[in-house]
């Protein structure tokens, strides 16, 4: 029983991380119908928000070191504690929770340049070509980030008060020892909230209504006189800051290196066809659904029975779903179903 | 398109065989001469060639060849291990043994096409590269990748002679498959690949092929069933790649997983995108401009760039050095990536479209009523 509980909790928030990238990446498909091999990309720039703002607060400056008195010691104090003292230490303790908020601005100007300067011109050519582009334009990006960062994952610590693991056994009655680590459980809750903030967006403002009228009939919504294209370069925008917020928040969970990206951007693309291409419920559902198999499937009992099932559970999920159910677990009918 | 004469086919078939022979000659100024890089070239060609038939005659993208590259390594590697050093059953095994695993793979990836089928042969990329990695480390020896020992049966070679002493290294019936004479090997079976290729491409197979790449609903309106011709296809370059795959470990006989990586998939795409998609020549024009530029952009570093600039004044290249750094040594990719983008966006025919652009130019001023194509004249400039 404590075993099933915490595999559910462990696919939940592998789920979570899915379902994010899974549904910034179909937003791009509903409404711009173009096929985004560098969405993995922009997951990893994400991540990389959160190291490149670390790096930015602890910026430090030798001091001398007066605990050693025999000699001169130099140490590396960052401005930040230099300035503020213990408040520039909670600042930096904060570092990946603060990101979020220079994630924001980056991950969207990324977003708006991405589209504008390559992605608008693919609208007319065939899904092929799109790919094409997409899977060079990811090349590049993750060449920048190595050009940058080097090649080695960079540890990002969460802050100390929630670094070590939540008793979430005695929480729910199921024994002392089923523990879980807190920052996973922020990243669960965190994923609700932004898939909540989507959706919100899309279903109770106008414009989001206005979105979705150009993911059905997109001529017509132009011909109502409203400008379908700038729409869906702030679309684009918005599934570069949801699919960045996804990999700012990752971070202390997976050390970020450069081709992180190209790991997940083949999970994304399995959870957005099991979900059905288009269909954003779908890729939320499909996120966690699939999040929750994995983890089932690494546990041992399920393993001795198909040893190595939890390495492929996923893509032979996704075969079987295109090959018996071609528009996915909630696919609308007549989108790509060939 | 002219139609291909046998006359012509046979013209091509020895200028190409002439020039992938006098390979080692014609590169030696171009510091390209050596055999690691020439073995390179012939086995990525038969690659490229072998995934033109597919994507180039079909559209179907398939992001997934690299698995079959890795089988055939791994077969072949096997066949060193447990027959005879030999590679000739060795390459034999492996193009079975591919050409199986893509009559699977396509068996199935193939009820779905456009972006579907990418991203099912991504998917079955990805579970044979997790499975090499995981449970088949008996057979792949995981992340170590396969590797010969001294201690291997080989029950073949025993029968003519002991175990001598160190590893014994690949041949061709006596003929060492280093060097050399390992170059001409691989070319010889470029060759004949690239034949076999050319015969497809101007068969009415080839034909048909290019019909479901133009218009499938309409090819099966005309009563033919489309699966049989893309499995064949699909099975075909399977193959090319299983082949490809054991001459690699013919030529270093070595398999790890992460030959088998969805992004080495990648590798070939762009080399036949470089190149031009669809045409004969095309694939192998990539495959040789992206080797040679891996092999000299990588090797380099800023003093070397420094000397690459040294005919310009000090000013200039002090300016180009840091510029261009980053685009060599470690970061060959980074190029190789945007070389990928400018080509999809500006010249989605690759090298012989350009050429072919370059051609009409110069044959518009010469004769310009002579040689206009069909299509030129539905446009509303020349339809005046």
């Amino acid at each position: 029983m404590d075993a099933i509980f915490l595999q559910i909790l462990n696919g939940l928030d592998k789920g979570g991380a899915y379902a994010l990238i899974a549904l910034g990446l179909t937003l791009v498909f509903g409404t711009l119908g173009v096929v985004n091999f560098a969405h993995g990309a922009l997951f990893m720039l994400g991540a990389f928000c959160s190291v490149s703002f670390y790096k930015l607060l602890t910026l430090s400056k030798q001091v001398k070191d007066e605990s050693i008195t025999f000699f001169d010691a130099f140490k590396e104090q960052p401005y930040l504690e230099i300035w503020f003292g213990d408040y520039g230490t909670a600042i930096i303790d904060y570092a990946v929770p603060l990101s979020i908020l220079f994630a924001i601005p980056v991950m969207l100007l990324i977003g708006l340049i991405m589209e504008r300067g390559l992605i608008r011109h693919f609208y007319k050519r065939t899904h092929a070509e799109q790919i094409l582009v997409t899977f060079g334009l990811a090349i590049v990006l993750q060449e920048l980030i190595k050009s940058f960062f080097g090649a080695n994952p960079i540890p990002m610590p969460p802050p100390e008060i929630v670094s070590g693991s939540a008793p979430i056994g005695a929480l729910f009655g199921l024994g002392e020892s089923v523990v879980y680590p807190w920052w996973r459980l922020i990243y669960l809750a965190f994923s609700g909230i932004v898939i909540a903030a989507v959706f919100a967006f899309l279903n109770m403002t106008t414009y989001g209504m206005v979105v979705r009228a150009g993911m059905m009939d997109r001529e017509t919504v132009g011909l109502l006189g409203i400008d379908v294209e700038r729409r869906f370069t702030v679309v684009f925008g918005l599934a570069a800051v949801v699919t960045g917020l996804a990999g700012v928040m990752y971070a202390p969970i997976l050390p970020p290196d450069y081709h992180m990206g190209m790991d997940f951007l083949v999970l994304s693309f399995v959870v957005v066809v099991v979900g059905g291409m288009g269909s954003l419920g779908g890729a939320v559902a499909a996120g966690f659904l699939l999040g929750i198999l994995q983890s089932f499937a690494s546990m041992n009992e399920i393993k001795s029975i198909f040893p190595g099932i939890d390495q492929i559970i996923i893509y032979l999920v996704a075969v079987i779903i295109l090959l018996v159910r071609p528009r996915g677990l909630l696919g609308r009918e007549g989108v790509m179903e060939d | 398109m002219k139609a291909p004469t046998i006359k012509n086919d046979i013209l091509v078939m020895l200028i190409f065989s002439a020039v992938i022979l006098s390979m080692p000659i014609w590169l030696e100024p171009l510091g390209a001469s050596y055999p690691d890089l020439l073995q390179k070239f012939a086995i990525f060609g038969i690659f490229a060639v072998g995934y033109n038939i597919l994507f180039g005659l079909t559209g179907y993208l398939s992001f997934g060849h690299a698995a079959f590259l890795g089988v055939g390594s791994y077969t072949a590697v096997w066949s060193f291990k447990l027959l005879t050093m030999n590679i000739f059953p060795a390459i034999i095994f492996s193009v079975l043994l591919s050409g199986l695993f893509a009559l699977l793979i396509g068996f199935i990836t193939l009820r779905r096409s456009g972006i579907y089928f990418s991203i099912l042969t991504l998917a079955f990329a990805q579970m044979f590269y997790n499975l090499a990695y995981s449970v088949l480390t008996p057979i792949t020896n995981g992340e170590t990748g396969l590797q010969l020992a001294r201690t291997d049966p080989r029950v073949i070679d025993r029968l003519f002679s002991e175990a001598g002493e160190g590893l014994p290294s690949t041949d061709f019936f006596g003929l060492a498959m280093s060097g050399y004479s390992g170059f001409y090997v691989c070319a010889i079976i470029l060759i004949v690949a690239f034949f076999i290729s050319q015969r497809i491409f101007h068969s009415p197979f080839g034909i048909k092929l290019r019909a479901i790449k133009s218009n499938q609903t309409r090819m099966k309106y005309t009563g033919y069933s489309t699966r049989p011709y893309l499995l064949t296809a699909f099975v075909i370059s399977g193959m090319y790649a299983g082949l490809a795959g054991g001459l690699m470990a013919a030529t270093d006989p070595l398999a790890g997983a992460e030959r088998m990586q969805w992004t080495a998939s990648g590798e070939v795409v762009l080399m036949t995108i470089l190149g031009g998609v669809g045409t004969l020549i095309g694939p192998m024009l990539g495959v040789g401009i992206i080797k040679y530029f891996e092999n000299i952009f990588s090797a380099l570093n800023e003093q070397g760039l420094h000397q690459a600039y040294s005919f310009m004044p000090d000013w200039l290249s002090n300016i180009l050095v840091p510029m261009t750094s980053p685009f060599v040594g470690e970061g060959w990719h980074l190029t190789l990536g945007a070389l990928f983008v400018f080509i999809v966006v500006f010249l989605p025919g690759g090298i012989m479209e350009g050429i072919d652009m370059i051609k009409k130019l110069f044959s518009k001023k010469s004769s310009e009523p002579d040689f206009e194509p069909i299509e030129k004249k539905t446009t509303p400039e020349s339809g005046k």
